[in-house]
């Protein structure tokens, strides 16, 4: 069974997505259950396959046991095997926290909703474990079709957002296409191992560097790399609440991936940082994202739309860890995977908990929350304090190797950048943090004779997926050394 | 120059469909045409990749009397690559099933708009939401 | 020197948080209990580190690591001399800080006083973090940490003016560890280490250039909470916040961890050798002896008690870093030992002007008069720590500022000595007529001359440590060895060169 871990983690939530059709349509409270099962499953199974990269070194698991580079193979190496481990916990724990939200807002369309999230999960997991360039695609485009159907089932809005997602994501889709056709012409080949090794001597020709040019055009589309990021804004803000807990924090994050893979495996570093000036562009782009997006963020009155600026800032941390190209950049890039998806999750399920709880998530109808919702808040002031980069949570250690990285590199400017974008994340979670726990203009005198509001948290079920990502931002940030001796130092490429 | 332009043929067919598709995809105002626009971007795509499996005289890659005579040498030369056509299937499921979704949400925003024109949406969305950046 | 691994400087850190946590789950269903184990995890926390003074003082360091965070760097404690004198200094009087600060919330029946217990709670963890931190990583979590956890505090009272005082907190704090984060990581690409060592670590590495830069931009960064001037404008406006905060916080936790990275910065990162190559020493004197004058002159000009006090705190602070800055035994030592001595006499100053407030609603200095026979107890402290601030023999004060001349002599330069004159005058100038005034004139309204003491439960704190101030002038080595701890510290510093 541990041999075929690999294979499981995809496997499970694909076959479960459609159990789920035929069972849900027996009973509907048991959609519920059997997506957790799944993603349970698909969770140890990817913890499985971490324990065994890390005890025996890269994984090559051959579909069907046909030889690469003709049958399709997936390769888990330390870099992929910590991000399944990422997305299926992460899946996980959106996955418990949907039960009430659908409940309440989606009621007929549960059996289609589970469906659907479970084939979402598929993609996510297929993308990152794949070795085959044409796999990634076919993954990379069940991934985006379950995401524009999840969000457009959210409120007014959405159908108009997800159309516009549709748009831009098909046609990032179709560049990566165009880019593997490229590559396939010139090297007759779709193994990812197979083309780095045929690719270096052709590196001068200009289909490879068209390959290249429209692999990083597609993914920047994906990822919501600025100023290729406009659907993101309107799409996770209009979508139901479980699916911006599930989509924020995972398909960027994979995108990110999908451009690490390219950029220093199946292209050997030396070209994407010294023959094309690929990693000079990034930098730059990213600094872009993280100012534009913290400004943006500070612009906005509804929280959720907020933290999809702060999201877009976020991607352009790790896009910057990438274009540094050095050791210390890409350990903060991988590390921030970690600890942005935890940040995001945190921060969209707590939103998703005000909206459930009061049904308003403008920043300035919060009054009173903090009494009201306790542990909801104090899991949002972590969170809060992960963005800006206050030690001990976790933001702060990806933020100390990315600040590492581009002093090693003598990028001064991105430097200051990241840096001034903590004080810009300072004042817009603070402008939160202020409305939901002070209370100016009260005449303060009474001991407790206040207007007394009862506390009336999130239900469990959103509860304690809140409490557990909270744990895990602060969790992750002491443990942040380990994580990167034990499982990162190995990921990185060695750039000569 | 000339030369050029009549050898690779077929791929400047596949150019022109797709920037016909990406022109219709973004420059057009009405969504089922932004809609079509997608397909003829997706079927572009999908042209260049068949045309660049074609061989001059070669045959349909079936192997006659196949069965028990799996041993014997093949002349790739002489079939055309089916590599790129397998995987243009799967492309072809992909852009159906992209086309799926997106009349289905072509439905829905009809239902709550009452129009398909682009400016029209958005006007009517201009009172409710905040300005999209 | 014998390095010790023990647990003891985790333990000082947890007893704290632990004791947070009990004090927001007892909450306000059992204020007794709540205030029980503030008082009992305080006590505990002393108890720790007085345990840790005997290895201290036969010359071994403590230490403790707890997780390796980046290849070179751990989150590690090590207690040594100076780090043991300031954990000594904040434990003891976050006792009687706590039981002011009961005194003070039940007098005035604040709102949301298990939110101040339990922010005070962690502040003092962070405290005894800054305190027992190996290394610039260490001290940058726990100082961040410590920031964060003030800031409810400041805003406490949540008034328009306390929520902008908090905002301006915020602006000046976080800013400064932004510019102090970005000298770590290059100290760290120049070094591969952020250990503390007495007498530096820096030399040798880096251009002229480059370390003058560095300095520059962590003296200002530490500098905003020890309130070097120009970054001094968040103290005065922090003064909106309740006077136990004020107490505490900005004459002993906040400030003095700020006067502290200071000095580690000055003595244990760039040491005394490197500051005399780039002659950066008496560029520091001069820039603090600026403060020292300059809020001088700015306190003369106050009428509300609390912010000339919080004037004289930052007039104070600088003399601890002029002090530093002139990198002799004595001046070391005066300065080290001032950062006590003052914390004691200060601690006292800001609980007389809480006292006055709870009692009577008077906040400014010019409705002062007469108060002293309402309130004999709480003025005649004010008196004697007043005095003591101003350097007058017995008390305490006077011994730091005998260092600091003497060790002003030592660098030969004459000039600091006439600042520390100076301030001395000034400080008698702003001080002596509270004191005449509450005492001998005759009050305007309606203050009682009977004796009306404020509650006792903020007067027996002030009183104690009126008389503590007093006992250290007369015996500085009185408690455990308070004054061998700081001349230990400036031995080995000067020394390890």
């Amino acid at each position: 069974m541990v041999q075929q871990s690999p294979v499981l983690v995809v496997v499970i939530p694909l076959i479960f997505a459609f159990l789920i059709f035929i069972f849900g349509w027996w009973r509907r409270g048991i959609c519920y259950p059997i997506t957790l099962t799944a993603i349970s499953l698909s969770f140890l199974a990817s913890l499985l396959t971490l324990n065994t990269v890390i005890t025996t070194g890269t994984i090559h698991y051959r579909l069907g046991s046909w030889e690469p580079p003709w049958g399709i193979e997936y390769v888990v190496d330390h870099l992929n095997a910590f991000v399944l481990v990422i997305v299926s916990l992460v899946s996980l724990i959106a996955a418990i926290s949907s039960k009430k939200s659908v409940e309440k807002e989606l009621n007929e369309k549960t059996v289609f909703f589970y469906s659907i999230f479970l084939l979402q999960v598929t993609g996510f997991l297929g993308i990152v474990i794949t070795g085959d360039m044409f796999n990634l695609y076919v993954f990379l485009e069940i991934a985006s079709l379950a995401g524009y159907a999840l969000i457009a089932i959210g409120e007014d809005g959405a159908p108009f957002a997800s159309f516009n997602y549709l748009i831009f994501g098909t046609i990032g889709a179709c560049f990566y296409l165009l880019g593997v056709g490229y590559l396939y012409i010139t090297t007759g080949s779709l193994n990812m191992a197979d083309l780095s090794q045929i690719l270096p001597n052709l590196y001068h020709s200009k289909v490879v560097l068209v390959a290249f040019a429209f692999f990083l055009v597609g993914v920047s589309l994906k990822m919501a790399l600025f100023p290729l990021h406009v659907w993101l804004p309107d799409a996770y803000t209009y979508a139901p609440s479980p699916v911006s807990s599930l989509l924020a924090p995972l398909m960027t994050k994979v995108g990110a991936y999908i451009m690490i893979r390219i950029m220093f495996f199946v292209f050997k570093p030396y070209f994407s940082i010294e023959l094309i000036p690929a990693t000079t562009i990034l930098v730059w782009m990213a600094g872009g994202a993280i100012l534009f997006g913290a400004i943006w963020a500070l612009a906005q009155t509804d929280l959720k739309r907020m933290l999809a600026y702060i999201l877009v800032s976020e991607v352009g941390y790790i896009t910057l860890g990438i274009g540094l190209a050095n050791k210390n950049g890409l350990t903060g890039a991988i590390l921030h995977i970690l600890n942005d998806s935890f940040m995001m999750l945190a921060l969209f399920l707590v939103v998703g908990a005000i909206m459930y709880r009061t049904g308003k998530r403008e920043i300035t109808g919060l009054r009173y929350i903090h009494r009201k919702m306790p542990f909801t808040m104090a899991v949002f002031v972590v969170a809060a304090l992960s963005v800006i980069g206050i030690p001990p949570t976790c933001g702060f250690f990806s933020k100390w190797y990315l600040i590492l990285g581009a002093i090693d590199a003598n990028y001064w400017v991105p430097a200051g950048i990241l840096l001034l974008s903590s004080l810009l994340n300072v004042i817009i979670f603070f402008r939160v943090i202020e409305n939901a726990y002070l209370e100016p203009d009260e005449g303060h005198t009474g001991g407790t004779s206040e207007t007394h509001i009862a506390i009336e948290e999130a239900p469990l079920s959103m509860l304690i997926p809140i409490l557990i990502a909270g744990a895990g931002i602060m969790l992750f940030g002491v443990l942040s050394g380990k994580i990167v001796s034990t499982i990162i130092q190995f990921a990185i490429p060695s750039f000569v | 120059m000339i030369d050029l332009i009549i050898s690779k043929y077929n791929y400047w067919i596949y150019i022109v469909l797709m920037m016909i598709g990406f022109y219709a995809m973004i420059g057009k105002k009405n969504l089922v045409k932004k809609i079509i626009g997608i397909n003829i971007f997706q079927t572009a795509i999908i042209l260049f990749f068949v045309s660049t499996a074609s061989k001059r005289g070669g045959t349909l890659p079936i192997i006659e009397h196949a069965h028990g005579h799996g041993a014997h040498a093949i002349e790739a030369a002489s079939y055309i690559n089916p590599l790129p056509h397998v995987l243009m299937l799967t492309a072809i499921v992909v852009m159906v099933s992209t086309l799926g979704v997106a009349l289905a949400i072509m439905i829905l925003i009809y239902r709550r708009y009452n129009t398909l024109e682009e400016n029209e949406i958005l006007e009517q969305r201009k009172w409710s939401s905040n300005p999209p950046f | 020197m014998e390095i010790i691994t023990s647990i003891r400087p985790l333990l000082a850190v947890l007893v704290t948080l632990v004791g947070a946590l009990l004090i927001i789950f007892t909450g306000e269903r059992n204020r007794n209990l709540r205030e029980f184990w503030t008082i009992l995890v305080s006590v505990l926390k002393f108890v720790i580190v007085i345990s840790m003074v005997p290895f201290v003082l036969k010359g071994s360091v403590l230490e403790y690591t707890i997780i390796s965070i980046a290849p070179g760097v751990s989150l590690q404690f090590r207690v040594d001399q100076f780090g043991l004198f300031f954990g000594v200094l904040a434990s003891a009087l976050w006792i009687v800080t706590s039981i002011y600060s009961i005194g003070y919330v039940r007098g005035l029946n604040e709102h949301a006083q298990t939110r101040y217990f339990f922010n005070f709670a962690i502040c003092l963890s962070a405290t005894m973090g800054i305190a027992f931190s190996a290394n610039l990583l260490t001290l940058f979590i726990f100082y961040e940490i410590l920031t964060v956890s003030t800031y409810p505090l400041v805003a406490h009272k949540e008034t328009h003016d306390a929520i902008m005082g908090g905002r301006k907190y915020l602006a000046y704090t976080l800013t400064a560890g932004v510019v102090i984060l970005f000298a770590i990581i290059f100290i760290y690409t120049l070094t591969g280490t952020l250990d503390f060592k007495p007498g530096g670590f820096l030399l040798g590495h880096g251009s002229p250039g480059t370390l003058t830069f560095l300095f520059a931009i962590l003296i200002l960064g530490f500098g905003v909470k020890a309130g070097l001037m120009p970054m001094h404008e968040w103290l005065p406006t922090a003064m909106i916040a309740p006077t136990p905060v004020s107490a505490l916080l900005h004459a002993v936790a906040v400030v003095k961890a700020g006067v502290f990275g200071c000095l580690r910065v000055i003595l244990y990162v760039f040491g005394p050798t490197l500051l005399h190559d780039l002659n950066l020493w008496i560029i520091l004197a001069y820039f603090a002896s600026f403060t020292v004058i300059v809020s001088g002159m700015y306190a003369l000009a106050q009428d509300n008690l609390k912010r000339r006090l919080a004037f004289s705190t930052i007039n104070n602070l600088a003399i601890i870093i002029m002090g530093a800055a002139l990198l002799t035994p004595s001046s070391i030592t005066g300065s080290i030992f001032h950062i006590g001595s003052h914390g004691f006499m200060k601690i006292t100053l800001f609980f007389v002007a809480g006292a006055i407030y709870v009692k009577t609603h008077k906040e400014n200095i010019s409705e002062l008069d007469g108060i002293g026979r309402q309130m004999p107890l709480t003025m005649g402290a004010f008196a004697i720590c007043a005095m003591g601030v101003a350097g007058t023999p017995p008390i305490c004060g006077f011994i730091s500022k005998w260092y600091l001349a003497m060790g002003s002599l030592e660098a030969k330069e004459a000039f600091f000595l006439f600042v520390l004159l100076i301030s001395a005058l000034m400080d008698v100038a702003y001080f002596f007529p509270i004191i005449y005034s509450s005492f001998f004139k005759s009050p305007k309204d309606d203050t009682n001359l009977h004796f009306d003491e404020a509650p006792m439960r903020m007067v027996i704190p002030l009183v104690i440590t009126a008389i503590i101030s007093l006992i250290l002038g007369i015996f500085p080595n009185a408690f455990f060895n308070f004054f061998n701890i700081a001349s230990l510290a400036a031995e080995k510093i000067l020394g390890g060169m």
